[in-house]
């Protein structure tokens, strides 16, 4: 969700000398030392959130305790992205640790000290920057905790603090034969000045980095052990389940609670501003009693539009020019003067998220004041702030804990804390002074909005009489969730809305003439980042387009991107190294297809090459995607290939069938039934390759959705002639072909 | 077309008959091509009313053609691409009891009833003519060696075929569509199918 | 919230399915839970036994994240009353044992098939359904087995191959 440019900003090339010797003053946030209890006190917070450029925090980050364990404090949310084993292995490799001592916990909310990086005074996730913007960081805390640890055990050993060496979790003096494990030194290294500077380890000695280390989750996710905030019991607690307007926008005329509160188990039922809360014993009481709840709604100022209409207006606007999102040369003036024009027209629905676990949060507000709240958090310090703000105290007077999170795929990512915000209003107005967790239902889920958002493209490209693209011009209608939110000053630029234009304004292939245009249309119907965000949409109409002038200039799809990709060389390694594992340029069976496409995002590039088998019946299986990625170094290879295979089917799930639609204002899908998941049956093989890379680790958890619906789109009409744009795919078109 | 027939139900006794002489003559010398051929002018076998109860979507969706259930009024193939299963009643591990109870759940609209399962490959369905449907359904090779007498039972007694008069709710809380006879009346209609022969259209 | 009588590890007593404080035998263990006999079993587990590796993502049998096995079979709890599970043995992810379930979890595992977790424990309870009754399931048995359990984050290829090496570590 962070663009380009910010990523750029603050990402450091690990070869850069500046980040390797640098004397770093600043704040005594570290003054102290390797943190052996079990929490942590902020009564040294520094004065400033965190930057790139602040002395190494091992305090904040590591803890060793006696018992030899290393834990690192994840100041991230994991959603399944499986950032906690990356981060942990970043501190493993600078402290030489063994795997087996290493544990992870979620770091407390805290903006100065567990802000992203990349976000400013921010504690959240997204973006894919979890690795990206700790990589320093964490890298600077271990290594200097291992300082530490050689200091302490100089001095008991009193031997010279160059001659220990510390490998698989042992501190070694050779000459002495003497050795002792990081927790034997545990305490005595807590009293070392942490070192300001400090040189992280050379890539040449990695052990952990770039291989295979189990992930932390496994265990806790392969027997029920693990905990998220669906799994929380207080106390005494109460579920809440809230009725919202089924129209968005729309708020509460009247209601009748009198069915609902005779409910067994039903405690109580109220308005707040989200809609109407009922508050019972059990979760299955607050499902039968808000059932049975009765509400008039006011839709005076309600979306009541059906997205036909909203389409049909959006590909109006499509056809006359909006804001300029990017300029270069004269696009109208070459389409002019082009050999052949080639248009497409390409439209995108809502999508909902829909993570396995539906959002829910608990609260416990305490008799002095003070307001303990656990969730799958993402962006902490908007949420701790919302928390506050409603229920009028000090930020620091509420306790965030941020659990393991059921899926995500950015809906928990929001502006406003909107769920959690729904908690404490609730938590405010209810009269029992009881801990409350809130549950939204699947139906409440795919309801709720805060949906990718809809799209039109309007793409015209033209080509000379050899077959090169001399204009674009490419006009996208759509909502913008950035105006509005804390975000606007830093990704809105002239009125642009960089997450909408992300992947289209900025095409990497060299077209001379280029022009992307956005308008910026607006509804009540709430949307958000949704996996790869802007990218996935402009991926689709960038690489279909790309492969349709291909075909339409007589040449393959591959070498017809790498000639117009010669300037980018992430981009021209991804597509060689996918073509080449994909045996690409082989003939395909009658039936079968194959497409390519490749894609940046979040400093990312990912390849894909697609096998398709088409019916006669006009289905079509995908059997095979060859994925080839460049994200820098490669912390754990097998984690980014878990993404990458994830990625992959979050795209295709959503390419094969998923739209949120409305009639008259009202969604169309309530469950699993409307909204048909991916399952195990529709999912290809996939295979991942990774592009060996020293540059700065850059996403993974996003980059490899964009790609996959452009490859699988080729991928169809190499075996059927038959183009198609919009998503997800119509497939009664291919019928018959 | 076939609801357009005469209503079998207001026969009266010298109809009842007539028609008991003509299905028997048509039974006795000439088969299906004949008996087409004088249903132009006659009173309508009552197979051709039973045959709207056993082609509805809530009957077919149980009795595919092919190895996975359908769902819904329009017989789409069941969600998750459920499988039929050895013995009919789903695949290893995704049984249909697994999800179908003993009963309808209202609240959550998946729909139950005592041996919640397929019809066996031989009672297939989907796609037949009344006629090819009345000769499967007859033939004791294919309805699991049952007479027409046992076939009247069956459709009268079994707690999963009664299913199809009250099929409860859906998902989104709607009532589901009954098949379109009530039961004492199609009852009542294989009764007279069965007293007439059992002749097919 | 919940009351745990005794530890008998053979419990399961026949009793009255309408009786007002119903006694369930979860993972072995008797629970006396004062709940609505047509809870569904789902929240009975999860609200009142306290067992909450046994998750809720859709309350219509479409997700499968619910699974538990009623007899050894795995079955929706979201679908199951209270009551259909008087005088049956429920087992949650917390109580599977056996050498399928550890065949099953260690390949999980060792392949690191989890991302987000939160189906897991769904399609767990399947797989060793599955391998309990098929010990070399094909691909396609696989899938009809498996289909009927969603994963978001598609964890798919690495449950496939999860599920195969699972097959092969119990020879």
């Amino acid at each position: 969700m962070l663009t380009k440019r910010m990523l750029k900003k603050a990402i450091l090339p690990i070869d850069a000398t500046a980040s390797r010797r640098q004397f770093l003053k600043g704040s005594a946030a570290a003054a102290g030392a390797l943190v052996v209890a079990t929490t942590i006190d902020f009564g040294d917070k520094p004065a400033h959130a965190l930057t790139v450029q602040d002395p190494p925090q091992p305090n904040a980050f590591i803890k060793i305790a006696p018992d030899n364990t290393v834990t690192v404090l994840i100041k991230h949310l994991d959603m399944g992205q499986g950032n906690t084993t990356g981060l942990t292995t970043i501190v493993a490799e600078e402290l030489d640790a063994d795997w087996s001592q290493m544990r992870s916990e979620f770091a407390p909310s805290n903006p100065l000290l567990y802000n992203n990086l990349l976000m400013g005074p921010i504690q959240g996730t997204g973006g894919s920057t979890a690795i990206a913007n700790s990589w320093e960081q964490l890298r600077r805390a271990g290594a200097a905790a291992r300082m530490m640890l050689i200091a302490a055990a100089a001095d008991s050993w009193g031997v010279a603090e160059k001659e220990i060496t510390i490998a698989k979790g042992v501190i070694t003096h050779a000459r002495s034969g003497k050795s002792a494990t990081f927790g034997e030194f545990a305490a005595k290294a807590a009293k070392v000045m942490p070192p300001v500077i400090v040189e992280p380890k050379d890539p040449k000695d990695w052990v952990h980095i770039g291989k295979r280390v189990p992930r932390l989750d496994s265990v806790g996710k392969t027997t029920g052990a693990t905990v998220y905030s669906m799994d929380i019991k207080r106390p005494g607690m109460l579920t809440a389940m809230v009725e919202h307007s089924p129209r968005f926008g729309g708020k509460v005329k009247s209601f009748d609670a009198s069915a609902a509160k005779a409910v067994a188990g039903v405690v109580d039922v109220f308005q707040i501003p989200q809609g109407v809360a009922v508050l019972a014993k059990d979760t299955w009481s607050a499902m039968k009693g808000r059932a049975a709840l009765r509400v008039e709604w006011d839709d005076s100022a309600a979306e009541q539009r059906s997205t036909d209409a909203i389409f049909a207006e959006y590909r109006k606007l499509a056809a006359t020019p909006g804001l300029p999102a990017a300029r270069r040369g004269d696009a109208e003036a070459a389409l002019k003067s082009a050999a052949k024009v080639v248009e497409g027209e390409f439209a995108f629905p809502y999508l909902a998220h829909a993570p396995m676990e539906p959002l829910n949060a608990v609260i416990e507000v305490k008799d002095d004041g003070s307001v303990e709240v656990w969730a799958g958090a993402q962006f902490q310090t908007v949420e701790t702030a919302t928390i506050a703000w409603v229920l009028g105290v000090l930020p620091t007077k509420v306790k965030l804990n941020t659990l393991w999170a059921g899926g995500s795929f950015g809906r928990r990512a929001t502006p406003n804390a909107d769920y959690i915000g729904e908690l404490a209003e609730i938590a405010k107005t209810s009269k029992a002074k009881a801990p409350i967790h809130l549950v939204w239902s699947r139906e409440d889920d795919l309801k709720g909005g805060r949906y990718r958002p809809m799209f039109v493209h309007s793409v015209r490209a033209g080509l000379d009489a050899e077959g090169k693209i001399v204009g674009w011009q490419q006009r996208l209608v759509g909502q913008s969730f950035i105006f509005g939110s804390p975000f606007e000053m830093m990704i809105v630029k002239n009125g642009i809305d960089e997450t909408a234009v992300e992947g289209a304004a900025d095409l990497p292939y060299a077209i001379p003439n280029f022009a992307v245009d956005w308008h910026h249309v607006k509804s009540p119907v709430t949307t958000l980042w949704w996996r790869s965000v802007g990218h996935t949409h402009t991926a689709q109409a960038a690489e279909v387009m790309i492969d349709q002038l291909a075909h339409e200039a007589g040449k393959d799809p591959l070498a017809f991107r790498l000639d117009l990709l010669k300037e980018h060389p992430r981009h021209t390694a991804v597509l060689k190294l996918a073509a080449e594992k994909a045996s690409y340029g082989e003939s395909q069976p009658k039936g079968r297809g194959r497409g390519i496409a490749v894609h940046e995002s979040f400093n990312t590039v990912v390849a894909m090459v697609a096998d398709v088998t088409v019916g006669a019946d006009g289905g079509f299986k995908v059997d095979k995607i060859v994925a080839a990625v460049d994200c820098g170094v490669a912390v754990n290879p097998d984690v980014i290939r878990a993404q990458v295979e994830g990625g992959a089917g979050y795209g295709l799930g959503a390419a094969l069938r998923n739209q949120i639609t409305l009639s008259n204002g009202l969604v169309e899908q309530a469950n699993f039934d409307g909204y048909q998941p991916l399952r195990i049956s529709d999912m290809p093989e996939v295979e991942v390759h990774i592009v060996p890379s020293m540059q700065a680790p850059s996403g993974i958890g996003e980059p490899g959705v964009p790609p996959v619906a452009p490859a699988v789109t080729n991928a169809i009409f190499n075996a059927t002639g038959k183009r198609l744009y919009s998503l997800p795919w119509q497939l009664e078109t291919l019928r018959g072909v | 077309m076939q609801n357009e027939q005469l209503p079998v139900g207001s026969t009266s006794p010298w109809w009842m008959a007539a028609l008991a002489l003509i299905a028997l003559a048509a039974w006795a010398a000439a088969g299906a091509v004949l008996w087409h051929e004088r249903a132009e002018s006659q009173p309508a076998n009552p197979f051709l009313k039973i045959a709207t109860v056993l082609q509805h979507p809530r009957c077919l969706n149980c009795h595919p053609r092919g190895d996975n259930p359908l769902q819904g009024s329009y017989n789409h193939p069941h969600l998750m691409k459920i499988a039929r299963g050895a013995d009919d009643k789903g695949a290893v591990a995704a049984r249909c009891y697994a999800c179908h109870r003993d009963e309808n759940n209202d609240v959550s609209g998946v729909p139950g009833a005592p041996h919640w399962q397929l019809a066996p490959v031989s009672m297939s369905w989907q796609g037949l003519t009344p006629g090819e449907l009345c000769a499967v359904l007859k033939n004791p090779q294919k309805n699991g060696n049952r007479s027409l007498t046992d076939l009247v039972k069956h459709m009268d007694e079994d707690k999963l075929v009664q299913w199809g008069w009250a099929p409860g709710k859906d998902i989104d809380g709607k009532a589901r569509e009954p098949v379109p006879i009530p039961h004492a009346e199609f009852v009542s209609l294989l009764k007279e199918w069965v007293s007439l022969g059992g002749a097919c259209p | 919230m919940f009351r745990v009588k005794s530890f008998s590890f053979e419990y399961a007593m026949p009793q009255d399915k309408d009786s007002a404080m119903p006694t369930l035998s979860i993972n072995n263990r008797p629970f006396d839970l004062d709940v609505d006999p047509a809870m569904p079993l789902l929240w009975a587990i999860r609200d009142h036994a306290g067992l909450t590796g046994t998750k809720y993502g859709c309350g219509a049998a479409l997700c499968g994240a619910c699974t538990v096995h009623l007899d050894g079979e795995p079955v929706r709890a979201c679908q199951i009353q209270v009551r259909d599970a008087i005088g049956r043995k429920v087992t949650t992810i917390e109580g599977v044992e056996g050498k399928v379930a550890a065949a099953v979890q260690g390949a999980w595992q060792s392949l690191d098939v989890v991302q987000c977790g939160y189906c897991q424990s769904g399609q767990i309870m399947t797989a060793i359904g599955l391998l309990s009754q098929n010990p070399k399931p094909t691909d396609a048995d696989i899938n009809n087995a498996m289909d009927a359990i969603v994963c978001r984050c598609a964890t798919y290829v690495r449950i496939r191959a999860a599920i195969h090496e699972a097959a092969k570590n119990l020879g």
